[in-house]
This record gives structure tokens, sequence and C-alpha cells, in this order.
């Protein structure tokens, strides 16, 4: 049982809790600067980059599909900007226009490939695979004291890791930057603050953390894990720091409850077969987001909790 | 053995272009036509909807209805399995998404309206959390039916290889349905999308009628679950109505022109769809649409891209000559190149820079024009029309000749030319 857990459950546990984390970050301050659509948006585009990087390197290798995503993003990025300028169209709209059809490119790019006799997944690239991230060499809890082991880890691990690492460095390092060019941009603007520039920073964080997550757990977790747990967060406290401390437990609550949800809820109620993680673990932040929208203290559009004046 | 290769590529090339032309001409079978009129019907009820969406300046609120439908879909596979039926008999599952679809729409409403979330991050969070809520009951689904495929996958990304006559003739009727509808509620939804407090106090049901602009949304969606899959069809929502935009600032001729490029797109994809069974029908859809998205982006004359560079070139020429012809008349030379070149073009100066009778005559009047300008813009009974000054309109435009020689009265030596 123990060699079970540490061997089939810890590996993707560790790793949907990183990846709930490295989207929760940046997504408190997308959600305060009404760019909380952007995750949906990136995890749509990057499909063309992938497949196409795909394509190009002939295996699925993680490098030249982070890349191809990437790239795939700043297109996306570009385009849309030029569509919302040179036809002056409401930025939602633009958003909508270039994502679906790069994801319709992306799809058409993916039959074409499967046509020719290789095949990658849809489904895989939707909703990920969080389940077959094992530890073959996890012999049980020793064996994270033990650098045989160690190295048998899956490689997503790492990677999610360290993008969390990163966009946690990035965020204490600019908090009070970010905070104030969120809430009042023409007041950081005076104090010498490039506006512009940290904004498309944060942006650029984001896409490094859905581009990474994407790749481990499937696009279904970024699109839930930049707003769910932001959004409930919100609805909970008046203050920026405090918000962020109740968003990210809310991420590793829903990681973890989702997991244990999707993995042994089943065993529990007799039948065979595991639930889809990833589908969980959004499943779990939207049932957070619920309670925190239906008795959240600063739940009400004002605000303020209802009966106290502001603080 | 070159030649061989060479002609085999090239009559696969010709049988492709035969294959196409027949595609669009619906003489590819019966099946292969069901489905390309179906897609186009949906398309034209697809785009005449989503016009209302854009203008109200809520088209991705379509994207949250699309994807909350799996979680219907799937439920309603159960249900029919459970009942003993056929899992996939289509209006159950369309039932069972238009519930779903109804209930994510409720709770974003709800959560916009009773909590400080703005739109945006409801439409991602009822998006986000049905969508997984949906996987995981596929995943409930592939355990329940152990080994025996539901292909419910297909409405992810849609399907039409294999569709039922049946199917087919339900999706061209929703279509028709949905449109109907659209043409029925047109005015207060026009109201609404534009101006919703006037329409609040005309007596109009705001709800109401935003609940009808999202219940049709919400029909389209259903009704091109099959085709399209619920990922891209809010692409057909969304693209059309922002293509027909540029063409028109009357609101009829955008939701006829959405409507016409809807059912292009949906005509066109399915029938190059039909074409070869690697492309997919949904995407290609989505393409088409993209495709004269970007026509409409480059061509469309008013508020097209082509036509405001047009418009730049013309402008900037005018201020050229005009300026040159001023100098002229001041007896300066010109220097400027282009300035040059523009008047050399128009026969006002020779090729050493010197002007001609034309062009002498041409900047006299230009000159009188400015004189006239400045007086008209140094007497107060003239300040509606002083406004008009841009440099280049000549005043002819703006004022009457009776009120032009009341001015002259003003300047008189320089106007004896």
């Amino acid at each position: 049982m123990e060699q079970d857990f540490v061997m089939l459950s810890l590996p993707p546990l560790v790793i949907g809790i990183c990846a709930a984390v490295a989207c929760a970050l940046p997504g408190n301050f997308l959600l305060l600067r009404r760019q909380a659509l952007i995750g949906d948006a990136i995890s749509h585009v990057v499909l063309p980059g992938i497949v196409a990087a795909f394509l190009l390197a002939g295996v699925v290798a993680t490098g030249p599909m982070m890349l191809g995503a990437a790239v795939a993003a700043l297109i996306a990025a570009v385009l849309i900007e030029a569509i919302r300028r040179l036809g002056r169209i409401e930025p939602g709209a633009a958003m909508g226009v270039v994502f679906t059809a790069m994801f319709a490119g992306g799809v058409l790019l993916l039959e074409q490939s499967s046509a020719s006799g290789v095949h990658l997944d849809v489904q895989h690239a939707l909703y990920g695979n969080l389940e077959s991230l094992i530890w073959l060499d996890g012999w049980g809890w020793g064996a994270l004291l033990d650098g045989q082991a160690l190295r048998g880890l899956p490689p997503e691990l790492l990677r999610m890791a360290g993008v969390m690492l990163a966009v946690a460095a990035f965020t204490a390092l600019f908090w009070r930057a970010l905070v104030l060019s969120t809430f009042d941009e023409g007041f950081a603007r005076t104090q010498g603050l490039h506006t512009g520039a940290l904004g498309f920073a944060l942006v650029a964080v984001a896409a490094v953390a859905a581009v990474a997550a994407f790749d481990a757990v499937g696009s279904i977790i970024v699109i839930a894990m930049f707003i769910c747990p932001p959004a409930a967060a919100r609805l909970m406290t008046n203050r920026m720091g405090r918000q962020v401390a109740w968003s990210l437990g809310f991420a590793v609550l829903s990681a973890v409850l989702g997991y244990v949800l999707a993995g042994y809820g089943p065993l529990w109620l007799g039948y065979q077969n595991a639930l889809s993680a990833a589908g969980m673990i959004a499943t779990v932040s939207g049932i957070i987001l619920g309670f925190a929208a239906l008795l959240g203290p600063c739940r009400h559009p004002g605000g303020a909790p209802r009966g106290r004046g502001a603080e | 053995m070159a030649g061989g290769w060479r002609w085999r590529k090239w009559a696969a090339r010709r049988q492709g272009k035969i294959m196409l032309w027949q595609a669009l001409t619906l003489q590819l079978g019966y099946n292969a036509t069901l489905v390309t009129l179906g897609a186009a019907m949906l398309g034209v009820a697809a785009g005449a909807t989503g016009t209302f969406l854009y203008l109200g300046k809520r088209a991705l609120v379509s994207d949250a209805i699309s994807h909350s439908t799996l979680p219907g879909v799937v439920l309603g596979f159960m249900v029919m399995v459970a009942l003993g039926g056929e899992g996939r008999f289509l209006p159950g599952l369309m039932l069972g998404s238009a519930v779903s679809a109804g209930a994510g729409l409720l709770v974003l409403t709800w959560l916009t309206a009773r909590t400080r979330l703005t739109e945006d991050a409801a439409i991602g969070a009822v998006l986000s959390v049905f969508f997984g809520l949906g996987i995981v009951l596929l995943t409930v689904v592939q355990g329940m039916s152990a080994g025996r495929q539901a292909g419910l996958e297909t409405f992810l990304l849609g399907a039409t290889a294999g569709m039922l006559r049946e199917e087919a003739v339900v999706i061209a009727l929703g279509g028709a349905l949905v449109l109907g509808l659209v043409m029925l509620l047109r005015r207060p939804m026009v109201l609404v999308a534009f101006d919703p407090g006037y329409a609040a106090g005309q007596g109009m049901r705001l709800r109401l009628v935003e609940l009808a602009m999202m219940g049709l949304a919400l029909a389209i969606t259903v009704v091109g679950l099959k085709v399209v899959g619920l990922v891209l069809i809010v692409a057909l929502l969304i693209i059309p109505p922002v293509a027909a935009r540029f063409w028109s600032e009357r609101v009829g001729v955008v939701v006829v022109m959405a409507g016409l490029i809807g059912g292009s797109a949906g005509y066109a994809g399915a029938a190059l769809s039909a074409t070869a069974p690697a492309l997919p029908t949904g995407p290609l859809i989505v393409l088409v649409a993209f495709a004269l998205f970007l026509l409409s982006l480059l061509l469309a004359p008013g508020r097209g891209v082509l036509a405001a560079g047009l418009r730049h070139l013309r402008f900037q020429r005018r201020v050229h000559l005009r300026q040159g012809l001023l100098a002229l008349a001041g007896g300066q030379p010109v220097y400027e190149p282009l300035t040059l070149r523009l008047m050399r073009r128009a026969g006002l100066v020779r090729a050493d820079g010197v002007p001609t009778e034309a062009g002498r005559a041409m900047a006299a009047r230009a000159r009188l024009d400015e004189r006239r300008w400045q007086m008209l813009r140094s007497d107060p009974a003239f300040e509606a029309a002083a406004a008009r000054y841009d440099g280049l309109t000549p005043l002819a435009e703006v004022l009457t000749d009776d009120q032009i020689a009341a001015l002259d009265r003003g300047l008189r030596p320089e106007a004896a030319v």
C-alpha cells in the first residue's frame, strides 16, 4: 500500500499541486485585470504550435513542443493585437476569433498527422494524463532519499516544480509593482513603473505556466486553476496578500482532493475504474468556488462584508 | 519511373479537383449532400444569432455555453443506456446538452449579478468547471461500458462521418427554427444590445430579452454539437458577425451578412471535408469562416484595412499638393520630392520645377482660398463655418457664393485676380 502510493500516486499528486499553484499565482492578477480568459485562450492556441513542432521534429519530445507552443502563443498575441487595432474590434471578440481559428488549424494538422501514420492524441492535449506520470523506482518513502531512485522521477515533476518556483519568484520579486499597476495603472506610471512591460511580463509568465502545465496535466486544469481559486479567494477577502494566500490554499486543496476523489472515490463506492483526475480537480475547484460564492464574506458586488463599513 | 510518379501525382490532384467540384455542387452522394446543406443552414442561423451577442459585447458568453454542454451530453447518454435504449440517439443527447448548458448559463448570470466577480471570470469558471465535470462523467461512461466505445468523444470536435440521415435533417430543421426565432425577436434584441437603459425605459423586460438572446445561442450550440463539436461551435457564433461588421453600419445588413458568411463557411467547409477522409468538418468550417473574416478585414469598404490605407494615401496627396501650390503662390521654390513628383504628374510644374500656366492659375486660386479662410476665421460671424477649417477643404464647399462675395469685400486688393 505504502509502495503503491509512493510509486503511483505521489508523483501525480505533486505535479498536480505544482501545476495548480503555478497557474493560480498569476491568475490572481489576471482576474483583477479582467484578463481572466487569457488562460482559456492560451490553452487553445498552443495546440497548432505543439502539433507543428511534433510534425517537424517527428517525435514526441518535450523541448520542441514547448518551443512550438511558445511560438504559437506569441503569434496569437500578435494576431489578437493586430486584429483589435486594425479592425477596431473589442478585445473579447478579437480573442474569440483568433483562438478558435488557431485551435481549428491545430485539429486539422493533427488529423493530417494521424492520417500519415503517427499518432498524437487530441484527448491527451485536452485533459492530459496525470495518472500516467508514475515513478517506477519509488519503492517506498525511503526512495525519496535514494539518489538512484530519484533519478527515475518523471521529468514532468522537476519541470513543473521548476516553473512553479520561477512563477513564485516573479510574483515575490515584482509584488509591489504588480499590485500597484493592477489596481491603479495611472498612479503606477507616475511612480516610474513601466506598466506596459509589466503587463506583458505577467502575460508571458502566465503563458509559461500554462504551457508547462498543459504538457503535464492537460488544458482543463490550466483554465480552471487560472480562474477558480483566485475567483473564490476574491470572495473571501479585500486584501491582495490574503487573496493570494487563500487562492494558493484553494489550489492545493483542489489538486489533492480532486486527485484523491478521482483515484480512490470509485473504489470506495465499489467500482474498479478510476476517473479523470484532471476533470475531477477542475470540478472540485468549481465546488470550492460555489461555496465561496454562497458564503464568502466579501461575495457581494460592493465588495465589503455586509453590515460593516469598508476597512 | 519518375514519369509514372509524376503522372500519378497529377492524376491525384486532378481527382481532388473533380471531387471538390462535385462536393461544392452537391454531387457526392446523398449523405454528403445532406450534411453540406445541414451545415450551411447551421452556419446561417449561427451567424445571425451571434450578431446580437457581438453587438452586445458578450461574444465570449457563447464559449461558456458551449463547454457546459458536455456533462449533459454524457448524462443524456447514461440515462438513455440505463433505460435500455440506444445511447447515441441524437435528440436525446441534444436535450441533455441543452439542460446542462442552461444550467451553466444560469450559474453564469447568477455569478455575474450576485457576486463581485466580473463576467469574464464567471465565463472562465463556468467553462472550465462544467467541462471538467463532463470529462469526469466521460470516464465514468468509459468504465461503465467496458470496452464498448461510446463514441461520445466526437462531440468534442465534431464528426460528420457516419452521420445518419435523420441527424442531418434534425440539424437543418433546428437551424431553420433558430433562424426564424431570430427574425421574430430581432427588434427587441437590437435595442437591448445597443442601449439597455433606453430599452428598459420603453418598458421592455431586459432580463427576458437577454435570456432569449442567450437561449438562441444555446440552441445553436446544441444543434451544432454533432457537426462542429463543442470546442469549435463558438467560432460559428463569433467569427461571422465580426467579419460582417466590417461591411456595414446597419444592424439589418450586418445580420444578413453574418448569416451569409456563416452559411458559406458551413457549406464550403462541409463540402471540402467530404472530399478526403483526413479532413475533419468542424475545423474546416471554422477555417473557411476565418478566411472570410480576413478577406473582410482587408477588403471591406469603409472599415477595411485596404480602404483605410487608400484613404490615408489620398489625404497625404491632397496635403502635399495644397502645400506645394501655396508655396508656388508665395514665389517660394518647392524642394520636397513627393510634392514635386505629385505636382509634375498633375502638370502644375515643369520638369525643372518652374510652374506651368495651369500651375500658376491654380496656385493663385489656392492662395485666394487660403486668404478667404483666414478672413473667415478672424470674423466671429462665421464661427460655425470656421470650425470646419482643416487646411484642405475649399471654401466653396462650406459657404454659398453670396457669402463668399460678402467675405471678399474685406480683402479687396488680393481678390482682384
